[in-house]
């Protein structure tokens, strides 16, 4: 299939930031540059006023498949994520089993080759069952096609064994993600704790509990010379940390989610469990850090921790909802809202989304160069939208952003040179 | 005149006003618990609900004998397990209760804002009965109108609340309310039990109960959670009772004719000496005798009776 995208402003970050055609052919970008011709048979797709990007790489989903298919399937996740226009996805081990033999890595791989539509890479467990005890198989996880290692949500507590996971690590060139988290300073905690944890007489979590594991971490890092990525920091001592750990040199890399720049704790205020999420939603001081850490590069990657979960899970009394929210069908317009605060610019944002976490954890992926694959996100970036969470393609509808008015929206996806999201067709039949 | 709300769930959102009308209503109510038929038929034909998730004898028996007194008809429903262990919601469980029409639900439950969920799905009337370490509006209240009942205004009266604050919803209501009402607030405790940021309330944060004592006119003493030991918020009870048990001789740094509360049970020989628990200064039994006033008070009012 032969595909010219026509009359867009492209951004490849880093490479190319204007007005130009794209021409894609047997599923790779085979040229991008002025007035292409389109060769015979050519689909063409007129995409003038819309920006041509690179498709988003999130490096943090749940999608819950094998386990819990009544909150997500891989079918219903990236289904979600080519919405959103995101055309790799690195989904998180925390399934049930948990994704620590190959066994379960192969088994995501094909569940995601049947529904054809995010590419997507399984990231395998650190230790067996995330137990934090005993090292998984790190090497036929890799070979079986996991990209990063992580015990997500069950951080490795034992600094010894995350020692030896980081060190074993390097044989195989895998990134180790952290979720980084001192289970014993958050234990039973919902929120941040701070002023609003004190008058909703919430048990609450410090940031010191994130701190205290970045710190350890970025110390593990430079013992062992292994690639560290910290997903989802989320306050400003995390900001500073590996702000410090970059200008040593380390090889550190950092997420952080678009509900963490967008929202404090003084959502919490009625008990919304929508504003539930771990690590919680902290203080303006910590959401002005992460932008400033956005934007002076410290932060690499905008990911979305997409944890689907069901209505009558979030329904709950706020201590026994589940942590978590839906992320990939809102992140672009939460990012593109930094561009127009001037957080970012276009091109660093696209970079956050695409490009950056394609090279974090070395994926084929995150550019419009000749030869790459031809996944893109085709965007309006001035098209209004209301939130309608009835409308996700996600299974789940744990979202606080229901009703927001916000800008910018994917209106074509392609993956591997086939168009697989189309939003004026999927809203005709929706 | 009446509340003009639903539920009652926290002291955040009640004016000045509509505390002084919860207490005056209370004023009326006292006088039914004295006489010989202590039955007034102001909510006959009404039900409420007692819906305790966590285990209490003192505050469920005050809430049923205050909506008896008022003739409504009374349903005591204690779920042994937590909703979850069973697989029904909370939300599910009210609304079978409200489906047999009930006009009040009186909740207690472990969870700070099970109150609040509760009534965003319900029609009926909630009253937060103690929801987690968050708030438990009617014991504050009832402290409040033992307060006023021993000629005490609150603006400007200088009030000690002393233990562990940051699991109390006793102390987060009493702070919300007293320092509506014009008091100077104190929290005394080792920083251990003080919650972030408090201060940000308007309370003064005490460290030394000697210092936190002087000059006060009222004493409020917590029940020390004695389960809590292992959890590393104090050493031992021996150093707890040591440092922060309320003693004859510390109950002179007060002023004098100042006096002493806690919301019961007590310990004694732990927070509260027991020569202190059982003094002249001592209200205690007074709180628990307010109580069922204040709580037909707020049953009438919230009715819809008012």
């Amino acid at each position: 299939m032969t595909l010219l995208i026509q009359g867009g402003h492209v951004i490849d970050p880093g490479r190319v930031n204007g007005v130009a055609d794209v021409l894609i052919e047997n599923g790779t970008i085979s040229a991008v540059g002025p007035a292409l011709k389109a060769p015979a048979g050519a689909t063409v797709i007129q995409a003038k006023g819309q920006l041509v990007l690179p498709g988003f790489v999130d490096l943090h989903v749940h999608f819950r498949e094998p386990g819990f298919e009544y909150k997500e399937t891989i079918q219903s996740g990236t289904a979600a994520a080519v919405a959103g226009g995101f055309t790799t996805v690195c989904a998180m081990p925390n399934t049930n089993p948990v994704n620590d033999n190959q066994a379960v890595t192969e088994f995501m791989l094909e569940r995601a080759k049947a529904a054809g539509n995010a590419h997507l890479y399984p990231i395998g467990a650190i230790t067996k069952k995330s137990e934090g005890k005993e090292l998984a198989e790190i090497g036929d996880l890799r070979r079986a096609g996991c990209v990063a290692i992580s015990d997500d949500g069950k951080p490795v507590m034992n600094s010894l064994v995350m020692r030896r996971a980081m060190e074993y690590a390097r044989a195989f060139d895998v990134p180790v993600v952290d979720h980084c988290e001192d289970l014993h300073l958050s234990e039973g905690g919902c929120m941040n704790e701070g002023l609003v944890s004190t008058e909703l007489g919430l048990p609450g979590i410090p940031s010191a509990a994130e701190d205290v594991m970045v710190a350890r971490n970025v110390s593990l890092a430079e013992l062992t010379g292994a690639r560290l990525h910290l997903a989802h920091i989320s306050t400003a001592g995390s900001v500073r940390m590996v702000r410090e750990a970059k200008a040593r040199g380390l090889k550190v890399t950092a997420e952080a989610c678009p509900h963490h720049f967008t929202l404090t704790e003084e959502l919490t205020r009625g008990y919304n469990t929508h504003a539930k999420m771990n690590p919680p939603l902290r203080t303006m001081q910590d959401v002005q850090a992460i932008k400033e850490g956005l934007r002076d590069g410290t932060i690499d990657v905008i990911a979305t921790d997409h944890a689907p979960h069901a209505t009558q899970e979030k329904q709950q009394e706020f201590t026994e909802a589940p942590f978590g929210i839906v992320g990939l069908e809102t992140a672009l317009s939460l990012t593109l809202a930094l561009v127009d605060e001037g957080v970012l610019t276009l091109e660093s944002a696209i970079d956050k989304l695409a490009t950056a976490p394609a090279k974090a954890f070395s994926l084929n992926a995150g550019t419009l160069a000749v030869g790459a694959p031809a996944d893109v996100a085709i965007v309006d970036p001035n098209r209004e939208w209301q939130v309608d969470p009835s409308r996700f393609r996600s299974k789940s509808r744990n979202t606080p952003f229901a009703g927001w008015k916000v800008r910018g929206r994917v209106t074509t996806t392609i993956v591997s040179g086939r168009v697989v999201f189309e939003l004026d067709r999927s809203e005709r039949q929706a | 005149m009446g509340l003009k709300r639903k539920d009652l769930l926290s002291l955040t959102n009640l004016s000045a006003d509509d505390i002084t009308l919860i207490l005056e209503t209370a004023d009326s109510f006292k006088e039914v618990s004295g006489r010989e038929i202590k039955k007034v038929p102001a909510l006959r034909g009404k039900t409420v609900v007692n819906l305790f998730f966590e285990p209490s004898t003192r505050t469920r028996t005050s809430f049923e004998l205050a909506a008896k007194r008022l003739s409504a008809d009374v349903i005591n429903f204690s779920p042994s397990s937590s909703s979850v262990v069973k697989g029904e919601t909370l939300l599910d469980t009210a609304r079978n209760i409200e489906a047999m029409q009930a006009d009040i639900i009186v909740l207690r439950h472990s969870s700070a804002g099970a109150a609040e969920t509760l009534a965003r799905g319900v029609k009926s009337s909630v009253i937060n009965a103690g929801d987690g370490w968050h708030e438990h509006p009617t014991q504050a209240l009832l402290d409040l109108y033992t307060i006023r009942s021993r000629q005490m205004g609150f603006a400007g009266l200088r009030v000690a609340i002393v233990g562990d604050v940051a699991h109390s919803r006793v102390a987060r209501s009493n702070i919300f309310a007293l320092t509506k009402l014009g008091a100077e607030v104190r929290v005394v405790g080792p920083p251990t039990m003080i919650p972030l940021q408090i201060s940000q309330l308007g309370v003064q944060v005490y460290h030394n109960l000697d210092e936190a004592l002087r000059g006060v006119n009222v004493i409020m003493m917590l029940r020390l959670q004695l389960e809590r030991q292992g959890r590393a918020l104090f050493p031992t009870i021996r150093e707890y009772a040591r440092h922060y048990g309320l003693t004859g001789e510390r109950v002179k740094l007060a002023e004098p004719g100042a006096i002493v509360m806690h919301p019961g049970p007590i310990n004694r020989g732990v927070e509260i000496a027991p020569d202190v628990a059982d003094s002249l200064s001592s209200v205690i039994l007074d709180q628990v005798a307010n109580g069922v006033a204040v709580r037909m008070g707020i049953l009438y009012l919230m009715s819809g009776a008012g």
